[in-house]
This record gives C-alpha cells, sequence and structure tokens, in this order.
C-alpha cells in the first residue's frame, strides 16, 4: 500500500501493481464493448424486423447502393485494424518508430474511410435517397416498391452512427499518436494503445457486419 | 499519528473545488446522495399535488394538460433521476470499495465523469419542465409521442444522457468488484450488497444501451419522420414498445436488486445472526437480472402481440418469483432466533419484507394474461408498481441511509424520531396504495385528473394518507440532516449497529480520506455472528 519510490509514475495509487491495473483497464473494456454491442444491437433489430416485413423493397432498394465504394470502404477499414495491431506489436517489441507510423497508416486509413464515406453520402443526398419524411428518389428501378424510405432512414442511422464511431476512434487515434512521440507510450505501459485497439477493432467489426447487410444482400 | 486519525473525508482536503473536482468515491456518493433527494423531494411534490387533484372528482385544482404533465414527470423523475441512480451512485459509491477494502472504485474519473453526466441529463429535464413540460407519460409510447407538440425532445435527450451515466457506473462497479478485492477476500465471502450492485452493474450495462438507442430513434422519428415508428410511414409503433420494455423491464430490477442488497446487509447485523443461505442470496440476485431479461412482453399483453407470445411470457414471468420467494425465505430465517433489535434500519426492513412481499404477490395477478387484460391500465397496476418501487426501493433506501448514516457521516440521528417517522411511512404507504388495489379492480383507469362518482371514496382515503406518507419521508430526511448540527460527532471508532464488514471494522466513522490507514487484513466473513463477537459501540 506504500507509495515507495520504486513504483513507475503511470502506476495510479489506488492499484496494487501495474498488472492489477492493466488487467482492471482490459477488463472495463471489455465491458464497454459488450454495451456498443447492445447498442448496434438494437438497431440490428430493426433492420431485421424491417427486413422481414418488406423482403422485396430491401432487395430492390439495396441495388441503390455502390457496392464498390462500399467494398473499397471495407477493404480499407480492415487494412487500418491490420496497422493498429501492428502499432501495438511494434510498441511491445521497442519499436517507437514503427509503432508511431502504423498509427499514423491507421489514422489516414480512418480519414480514408470518412472520405468515401462522404462522397456516397452527398450521392445520395443529391438524388434524394433520404431517411423518412425527405425521402424523395423515384428512379425506375425503385417506383414499384413500398416505403424505401425506410430502408434509408435504417442505412443512414447505422452507418452515421458507425462514421460517428470512426470519427472518435480518429480523435483517440490521433491522442495515441501525440502521446507516443511524446515517449508516454513505451514498451512499459501501452495500455492505452491496447485498449483503443480494441475499441478500433470493434468498429471494423461492425462494419463487417453492416457491409453485407446493406450492400450485398 | 494522532492527527491523522483526526482526518476523514468529509473535512479533508477543504473548499469547493475539492468537492467538485473530487475523485474520491465516497465524496462523489455523497454528491449523488444529495442531488438524489432533492429530486426525490421534487417528485414527491409532483406525487403530493397528483393526489390533491384526486382527492374530489371534479377538476378541483389543475387542468387535464397540466395533470398529464405532472404524472409524466412524476414518473420520469423519481425513475431517472432518484430511484435508478440513487442507490448505485449514492449508498454503491460509498460502500463498494469500503466493502471491498480497496482504496478507491476501479475507474475514478470515469466516476466523477459520470455524476457530471447525470448532472447535464438532469439538466435537460430541468429544462423540459421550466419550458412547458411533457405529457405522454414515462413510457413515451409512440404513436402519441411522435406527435405529441409538448417537450419530448429534451425530455428523451435527458434519458438517453443519463443512460451513459448509469452504464459508466455499472462498467466501473464490475471492474471494481472483479478487480479491486484485497487479498483472501473470495466471491463468497463479499457482502451480500457487493452480489446486488453486480447484478445490478450486468443489466446496467446490457439493458441501458438499448434505452439510449430507442431514445435516438425517438428523438429522429420526430425531428426527421424516419418512420420506424410511425404507421404512416410503414412503421411499427408496436416495435418501440418491445425496445422499450426491453431496457424498461430489466431496468425495473436496476432499481430492485440494489434494495435486496441493503435488505441483506441490515437483517443479518441487527438480528445478531448469521445470513441463511449466503449462496441462495447471491445466486438469486444473478438470476433475476437473467430472468428480467426474458419477460419484458408481459407489459404488452394488450398490444396486439400473438397468444404464443403471451403464454411464453406469462410462463417465464412465473420464474421472477422463485429467486425472490428464495430470497424472503432466507432473510426470514436469517431473523428467526436471532436477537432482532427494532432499530431504525431494521424497522425499515421488516416494512420492506411485508410490503415488497404484497407487490410480488399482486405481480402473479399481472402475470396472468387473463386478469392483466382486465387490471392493464388501471389502478392495480399503479398499486403493484408503488408497493415494489416505493414499498420496495425507497424503503431500503431509506432503511440504508439510517443503517449507513453514522458510517459516512460520523453522526447519529434521533433514534425515537426516525423510528415514529418509519411508523408513519408504513402507514402511509398502505393508506395511500392499498386503496388503489380495490379502485384498480373495480376498473379506474390510470393517468385521469378527474373520475366517477362511485370512486371518490376510496381516492379521498387515498389521498388522506399520501399527506401521512409524505410529511413522514420528510421528517426523517430532515432527523438525518439535523444530526448534522455542530457538537454532534460520534467518536471515530463508532460501530452503532456491530456490523461485521470491513466498513465497519477497519476504518473509522466517517472513513479516513483514503478509506483505510493501511490495507485490511481479512479476518472473518462478513456475516460470522456464530464464531465472532462484534459488539455494537456507541460513543459520543
Amino acid at each position: 500500500m506504500s507509495h515507495d519510490n520504486s513504483s513507475p509514475k503511470f502506476l495510479q495509487h489506488h492499484f496494487h501493481d501495474v498488472e492489477q491495473q492493466y488487467e482492471t483497464a482490459k477488463l472495463g473494456m471489455w465491458a464497454f464493448i459488450l454495451t456498443e454491442v447492445l447498442t448496434f444491437g438494437g438497431l440490428f433489430v430493426a433492420y431485421v424486423v424491417y427486413r422481414s416485413w418488406y423482403p422485396e423493397m430491401f432487395v430492390g432498394a439495396n441495388l441503390l447502393l455502390d457496392v464498390n465504394k462500399g467494398l473499397l470502404n471495407t477493404i480499407v477499414l480492415i487494412t487500418s485494424s491490420l496497422t493498429m495491431v501492428l502499432a501495438v506489436w511494434a510498441i511491445q517489441k521497442k519499436n517507437q518508430k514503427l509503432s508511431l507510423f502504423m498509427l499514423i497508416a491507421t489514422f489516414l486509413f480512418a480519414f480514408m474511410f470518412l472520405g468515401i464515406k462522404y462522397l456516397e453520402y452527398s450521392h445520395k443526398f443529391e438524388v434524394g435517397q433520404l431517411p423518412g419524411e425527405y425521402y424523395s428518389y423515384m428512379g425506375p428501378e425503385i417506383a414499384h416498391l413500398n416505403n424505401p424510405h425506410i430502408f434509408f432512414s435504417i442505412y443512414f442511422i447505422m452507418t452515421g452512427l458507425h462514421g460517428l464511431h470512426v470519427a472518435i476512434g480518429m480523435g483517440l487515434i490521433a491522442w495515441l499518436i501525440y502521446a507516443t512521440a511524446k515517449g508516454n507510450l513505451n514498451s512499459e505501459y501501452y495500455t492505452p494503445m491496447e485498449m483503443i485497439g480494441i475499441f478500433w477493432h470493434l468498429v471494423d467489426l461492425i462494419w463487417i457486419y453492416l457491409f453485407p447487410l446493406f450492400y450485398l444482400i | 499519528m494522532a492527527e491523522n486519525q483526526k482526518q476523514n473525508y468529509l473535512t479533508h482536503p477543504k473548499g469547493i473545488m475539492s468537492w467538485l473536482l473530487t475523485l474520491d468515491h465516497k465524496r462523489i456518493g455523497l454528491m449523488y446522495l444529495f442531488g438524489g433527494i432533492a429530486f426525490f423531494f421534487l417528485g414527491g411534490v409532483l406525487a403530493l399535488g397528483m393526489r390533491l387533484e384526486l382527492a374530489a372528482p371534479g377538476n378541483d385544482f389543475v387542468s387535464n394538460d397540466t395533470y398529464n404533465n405532472m404524472y409524466t414527470l412524476h414518473g420520469a423523475i423519481m425513475i431517472f433521476l432518484f430511484i435508478i441512480p440513487a442507490i448505485p451512485g449514492a449508498l454503491g459509491n460509498i460502500l463498494l470499495p469500503l466493502m471491498l477494502g480497496a482504496k478507491d472504485v476501479a475507474f475514478p474519473r470515469l466516476n466523477l465523469a459520470s455524476f457530471y453526466i447525470y448532472t447535464v441529463g438532469a439538466l435537460f429535464v430541468m429544462y423540459t419542465i421550466i419550458s412547458g413540460g411533457v405529457d405522454t407519460g414515462w413510457t413515451f409510447y409512440t404513436p402519441y409521442s411522435t406527435t405529441s407538440t409538448s417537450n419530448v425532445i429534451p425530455m428523451t435527450m435527458g434519458i438517453f444522457v443519463i443512460g451513459f451515466s448509469s452504464i459508466l457506473t455499472g462498467l466501473n462497479f464490475i471492474a471494481t468488484i472483479h478487480k479491486m478485492r484485497i487479498p483472501g477476500l473470495t466471491w463468497y465471502k463479499l457482502p451480500l450488497f457487493v452480489w446486488a450492485l453486480y447484478g445490478t452493474s450486468l443489466v446496467q450495462i446490457t439493458a441501458t444501451p438499448v434505452i439510449a438507442i430507442t431514445m435516438v430513434l425517438l428523438i429522429l422519428e420526430r425531428l426527421l419522420g424516419i418512420g420506424i415508428f410511425d404507421p404512416a410511414l410503414g412503421g411499427d409503433p408496436v416495435l418501440y414498445q418491445h425496445f422499450f420494455w426491453f431496457y424498461s423491464h430489466p431496468a425495473v430490477y436496476i432499481m430492485i436488486l440494489p434494495a435486496f442488497g441493503i435488505i441483506s446487509e441490515i437483517i443479518p447485523v441487527h438480528s445478531r445472526k448469521k445470513v441463511w443461505g449466503y449462496k441462495f442470496i447471491a445466486f438469486s440476485t444473478l438470476s433475476i437480472a437473467f430472468i428480467g431479461f426474458l419477460v419484458w412482453g408481459h407489459h404488452m399483453f394488450t398490444s396486439g402481440q400473438s397468444v404464443f407470445s403471451q403464454i411464453v411470457f406469462s410462463f417465464i414471468t412465473y420464474f421472477v418469483g422463485i429467486p425472490t420467494g428464495v430470497k424472503i425465505f432466507s432473510w426470514m430465517l436469517t431473523m428467526y432466533k436471532g436477537q432482532v433489535s427494532f432499530t431504525p434500519p431494521m424497522l425499515y426492513a421488516l416494512s420492506f419484507l411485508f410490503l415488497f412481499t404484497i407487490g410480488g404477490l399482486t405481480g402473479i395477478f399481472l402475470g396472468a394474461v387473463a386478469l392483466d387484460i382486465h387490471l392493464h391500465d388501471t389502478y392495480f397496476v399503479v398499486a403493484h408498481f408503488h408497493y415494489v418501487m416505493q414499498g420496495g426501493t425507497i424503503i431500503a433506501f431509506l432503511g440504508g441511509l439510517h443503517h449507513w448514516w453514522p458510517k459516512s457521516m460520523g453522526t447519529m440521528y434521533n433514534q425515537t424520531v426516525a423510528n415514529i417517522c418509519c411508523l408513519g411511512v408504513f402507514l402511509g404507504f398502505n393508506g395511500t396504495f392499498f386503496p388503489q388495489f380495490l379502485l384498480g379492480l373495480r376498473g379506474m383507469p390510470r393517468r385521469y385528473a378527474t373520475y366517477d362518482q362511485q370512486y371518490a371514496e376510496l381516492h379521498n382515503y387515498s389521498s388522506f394518507w399520501s399527506g401521512i406518507l409524505g410529511l413522514s419521508i420528510f421528517i426523517s430526511i430532515m432527523n438525518l440532516l439535523w444530526s448534522l448540527r455542530k457538537n454532534n460527532k460520534l467518536d471515530p471508532g463508532t460501530n452503532p449497529w456491530g456490523g461485521m464488514t470491513l466498513e465497519w471494522t477497519h476504518t473509522t466513522s466517517p472513513p479516513h480520506p483514503h478509506n483505510f490507514e493501511e490495507e485490511p487484513v481479512l479476518e472473518h466473513g462478513p456475516y460470522d455472528y456464530d464464531k465472532v463477537i462484534v459488539e455494537p459501540t456507541f460513543k459520543k
């Protein structure tokens, strides 16, 4: 319990040792991931309910999405997950420079993802493929279908919430870049990088579900 | 050393900023406590206003619109701003690390953040009130909530925000219970209040995200007409009910499980007897938390769900009765042949056993599909709910407050006044809500400001006793606060009830700023009254 000088400065006063602090952070993070899964879970339920109500409309409306851009985004995000893992691996191996490089790459991939998403969204805005009451697109491929606005409501809410997570993730990764560059994160103490990494994989994983549900089936 | 012993978390460090930016779980707990009590008062005033209106059949004091606002705000404030945060946020925060022998919760900064998120949510609710209120009822059922012209958005926004505070508290407690225990404090040596907080936290982190996203969908439905809950746009209003109750049924266990935990602490201590069926009580907590997720459909028997779902939900609902019954019997067996002393906390615990049992048994009526279709949306539901929530949770909260007041504040209230108030609460509560069972059976619907002459006598009776109830609660809180006057300090070594858990045996009253002078060493289990003698000590 004593605060002797041998304890490292990143050890907070209410923990016994570094291991307890690390294990606690990890457990807390996984509990947080669980809440994220349930948040998106509610929306997945909404997706399933309306898909079963309007199966033909869902099949018809997904043809209006740009599969190529969706696929490209999937590849971008999976790659960013890989660079994130490599960043953690590099810092464990005491290679701070490589870790920093990988973090910057992750950040840029995230930026690219949002950029592609922006192109997709702005096209939808132009043609009026918008949620709910704002929906106005009446192209021939969709004219015979009921309630396509519901498809776009769910599409925009789910990808929008996911995009918000990407943006928050970018903020967190930017902080990691700063902390790693300053040397606050190193092979002794890299818990925040690992935790934000877990968050980033979740963001990636959710997209891996969103992509086939909206673009492919 | 002598100087060090005089330090306690209330006086050290000093200054307003040391409170507002504190990372000390005990101070955060106290801020939750006073915030919660303020909203308890506000919700209570609204309730008494409603009872005043209902004392006679006509529109005597308020218009129908005002009345709609009053019951909505009463429900939303009591549930989201008082009951859900009060026990985990206040008593849980103050006690959990002490009971584990820890210096603090796992994530102290997150703990403070969660208090401020609660405050922001509360500001949204305050804004709703001053800008004209909201009239949908605390359940915000669509399609009315998507078309009502009242302030649905700020209110639901407030609930969305408060949800985050609840999630973060739950997450923090789970990590704390898993990782912050002192060596030797194994799961089966934990005080039962900790088990209760663990069950509560599990429900908080798994159910609350769903209400958060539901509130977002409701807000988007109003802002953008997304059509998910609006039948005119091809959506399904019943889906809203599923989403809402998927959270709000487990949420009643967020509200009642900590109360069970408090009762499990009070009864053995004040009976001077080892708790009967420790593992039964611990695991019944977890099974209630689990079963609670599978019964939400029993709120929707009249929503047009299929007969098959009605039967399934009704059937699973009865399972909740098993672990709950296990708890009640375990508490009774704990008292059997014990040295029961009729202190204020114990009187509240006994009231709890009586009132919660009535609440639980009338829940069986409502779980039966045929009866529920008759009783749905009547005063029977109102009475059942209040027997469980007020007769259960709030009574347990008051009991816990009286039990741990000397520990957390270092002062002792007037016990005679507290006992009289407890009796007043018990009588006033039954006088207020028992007639409502009869009103409901005779068909009086809930949420009306006016009613037929045939209900007048029972309503009048209920209103009269609600005055006694309100006054008794008010005096009991004042009695607690009055103990804080000058020169009323207890000796720091006081253990007035002879409690055996770490917060009583290993730290001062009020506790040291870092909880313990040195890390406690576990000498016995939490309720080993058969093995060790811990005498109650009470010194000024």
